[in-house]
């Protein structure tokens, strides 16, 4: 295994004792420095496969199969010790509420201070000073002020800001980030990704971003994984991906995607609704609202294909010629 | 006669829909240890007109004072000052009574759970409103069956469900349908697809657009999302801190933004093309306290452009386009005044 593999995955499923099938197979690697988006509708699986990536789901409720590593350490079976020591100083989690994760009765300087000293073996001096480089790299004005102030004091903006302190604290070498941005103005939505996407890089971090939009993917992914009924049916770089999407389903979602230049004509849509997660169909979960399915799309489930090295697809439509790229280059 | 069908156009087409004049709505605070007796100046003198026939969208930052204009034009809270005129009368006269006005303007909101009642079916939820306002229940049943056709419902299956049994966008659809059970001529709707999933997003503009069409609608959407704003306004409101930044036909002001906030708001648009990523946020910090808003232009703590002229004196809306596209572009900015002693602006031609 290469070293620099933060995220392992295959056929990753995620059940529910409920009988819903939120993850159903799902395979990935990431590497250092590398940012993938999950991009989903609602439903589709992105919070409880970021989730699992932690092994947050509810432990008793949550039947989890596959194989998932992370930094080379196994999560599915790992013990709840051993998974404590994985989060904060290898992985962790920002939101799209920042006060799910911030405490409202203590200060952020407080909570930014113990987490650290929860971890790490040093002075509360130390941890203190800490807490207010953090403040200064997330961008908070008046850092120094700020340590001392308790959540509901501060703007959302600046809220979002001090989550994303928190969960550098004890410096990871995995952000997850859940829709961190979706609540938020256009105006503020555009601070914050810019932010992470410098700190990721600074810090040389890998991050998982999950969101529903695809302009916020633009902005900082290296590449997308297109989440539908549990399974990723495509992946690929950004800007391939939202140039020219494979899957009939990432074709859809590209075109009823409101953009400059959609004015007066009518959206695209796809019709039909997403399938019951307790009740899935056999084969492509897509293909009942999939205007080009045929009988072998509900035969078996597409196997990823790859019409050119670096992308794929689960789409039976796909080419699947690694050489035809390059075949095409050289006619 | 009963009020149940759509009341007809009285002041003709040249006639604004609604007029809106020096609105305003500060909330109280509550006195607290310090006895403060301030206010939060949510809208703080707003003029507004809305066209027969038009989708005029108000953008803005959260906070900025968006849905207090809905709320204020929707009679649901009263106003600190100013007035309200629909199709020529005054709201509250003897010639609109606030009641027959209610009748005319619906509102869709966000959140389109908490808009139903969980224990109403579908069907009754829809048939309500015009029951109450006399309509049998024979009529107001098929009433309800027509409109959930033509919200793309088959009333065979969905006019039984309960809400819970519905997807995010079907509820959204039932909310519309029922806002139009009463036949109203203005529909305002406050972030009525900022919840929706994108293709479900897709589906109910597709429909708000054919809706407006076949009913004679005028809209007042509000939106944070300017792509949305961009596809579905005619004419777009910017507020800024509970006041109008700038108003114009939309193409004009998204082509030709004069307000520093406007230019600001629109290069926060997502670019949808990583190889355009942007490096540097166009616009910085967060709205000021909207209790105690800056004096001068309220812009003018974020402004890249601001000079001393901007903290001295609050600037008015004034007309900035020359050409007849932009016809009715307004932005209030001391940098677009000629003589204003801002050193951008042009110099008072004589
Ligand atoms: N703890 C749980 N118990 C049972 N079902 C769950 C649980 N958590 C999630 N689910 C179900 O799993 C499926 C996937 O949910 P998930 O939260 O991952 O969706 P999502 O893609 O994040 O959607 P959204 O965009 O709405 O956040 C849904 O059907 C959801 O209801
Ligand atoms: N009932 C109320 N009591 C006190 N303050 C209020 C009340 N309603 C709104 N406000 C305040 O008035 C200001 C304007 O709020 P409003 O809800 O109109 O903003 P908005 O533009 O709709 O924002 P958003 O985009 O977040 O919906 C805000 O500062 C808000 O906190
Ligand atoms: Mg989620
Ligand atoms: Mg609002």
């Amino acid at each position: 295994m290469r070293d620099d593999l933060l995220v392992l995955a295959r056929d990753l499923r995620v059940k529910f004792t409920t009988g819903v099938n939120a993850v159903n197979g799902v395979d990935f690697d990431l590497r250092q420095r590398e940012v993938l988006c999950i991009l989903g509708e609602s439903g589709s699986g992105k919070s409880v496969t970021l989730r699992a990536l932690m092994r947050l789901n509810p432990p008793t409720k949550t039947i989890m199969s596959g194989t998932l590593e992370l930094g080379g350490r196994d999560v599915v079976q790992a013990s709840e010790n051993e998974m404590s020591d994985l989060r904060g100083p290898f992985v962790s989690m920002i939101f799209q509420e920042p006060m799910t994760a911030l405490d409202p009765v203590f200060t952020i300087g407080r909570q930014i201070t113990e987490t650290i000293l929860r971890h790490e073996n040093i002075s509360r001096r130390k941890a203190r000073r800490r807490a207010l480089e953090l403040l200064e790299l997330v961008q908070i004005p008046s850092a120094k002020r700020r340590l001392d102030a308790y959540p509901h004091e501060l703007s959302g903006g600046l809220r979002q800001r001090a989550m994303i302190a928190i969960a550098l604290s004890c410096r990871p070498k995995l952000l997850l980030a859940d829709e961190p941005t979706t609540a938020l103005d256009a105006s503020v939505q555009i601070q914050i990704l810019l932010l992470l996407r410098e700190i990721q890089q600074e810090l040389g971090m890998g991050m998982i971003f999950v969101t529903h939009d695809l302009g916020v993917a633009g902005e900082v992914a290296d590449r997308i994984a297109v989440m539908y009924a549990g399974r990723f049916i495509e992946e690929g770089p950004v800007a391939d991906l939202m140039r020219q999407p494979l899957h009939p389903y990432a074709k859809g979602l590209l075109g009823a995607t409101v953009h400059e230049g959609s004015r007066g004509k009518r959206l695209t849509t796809i019709p039909g609704a997403p399938p019951d997660l307790r009740d899935l169909p056999g084969g492509c979960a897509f293909a009942p609202r999939c205007t080009e399915a045929e009988g072998a799309c509900l035969a078996h489930l597409p196997e990823l294909r790859t019409p050119v090295p670096d992308r794929a697809a689960r789409c039976i439509h796909v080419d699947d010629r690694p050489a035809a790229f390059g075949e095409r280059l050289a006619s | 006669m009963l009020h149940i069908d759509q009341p007809e156009d009285r002041g003709g087409p040249a006639q604004p829909l609604v007029i809106a004049r020096g609105l305003a709505k500060y909330f109280p605070l509550k006195r607290g240890l310090f006895g403060s007796g301030g206010a939060v100046k949510a809208v703080d003198g707003l003029d507004l007109e809305i066209k027969k026939g038009e989708t005029l969208a108000i953008v803005g930052e959260s906070g900025c004072g968006k849905s207090t204009v809905s709320r204020l034009l929707m009679g649901l809270i009263p106003p600190t000052a100013g007035e309200v005129l629909f199709d020529g009368e005054l709201v509250g006269s003897a010639a609109l009574p606030a009641k027959e006005y209610l009748r005319q303007v619906q509102m869709v909101f966000q959140d389109s759970y908490a808009s139903l009642n969980p224990r109403l079916s579908i069907e009754e939820s829809i048939a309500f409103p015009p029951m109450v306002h006399g309509l049998g229940r024979t009529e107001a049943v098929e009433r309800a069956h027509d409109l959930l056709d033509a919200v793309g419902l088959a009333p065979g299956l969905f006019a039984g469900r309960y809400p819970h049994e519905l997807s995010g966008g079907q509820r959204q659809r039932i909310n519309i349908a029922r806002a139009l059970a009463l036949r109203p001529r203005l529909i305002i709707l406050d972030e009525p697809v900022s919840a929706l999933d994108k293709s479900v997003e897709a589906q109910v503009l597709n429909l708000l657009m054919d809706l407006k069409e076949q009913f004679g609608l005028t809209y007042l959407f509000i939106s944070h999302d300017l792509n949305v704003v961009h596809h579905v306004a005619d004419r777009v409101l910017v507020m800024y801190l509970g006041r109008a930044a700038e108003i114009g036909p939309v193409e004009s002001i998204f082509a030709a933004p004069g307000h520093p906030y406007t230019r600001g708001l629109l290069a926060s648009r997502l670019s949808m093309d990583p190889t355009k990523r942007r490096k540097t946020p166009p616009l910085t910090g967060d709205p000021p306290n909207p209790v105690n808003p800056p004096p001068g232009c309220r812009f003018n703590t974020r402004c890249p452009i601001a000079e001393p002229v901007c903290s001295n004196s609050q600037p008015n809306l004034a007309a900035i386009g020359h050409t007849i596209h932009a016809l009715g572009h307004e932005a209030a900015c001391w940098a677009l005044v000629p003589g204003s002693g801002h050193s951008l602006a042009t110099r008072k031609v004589a």
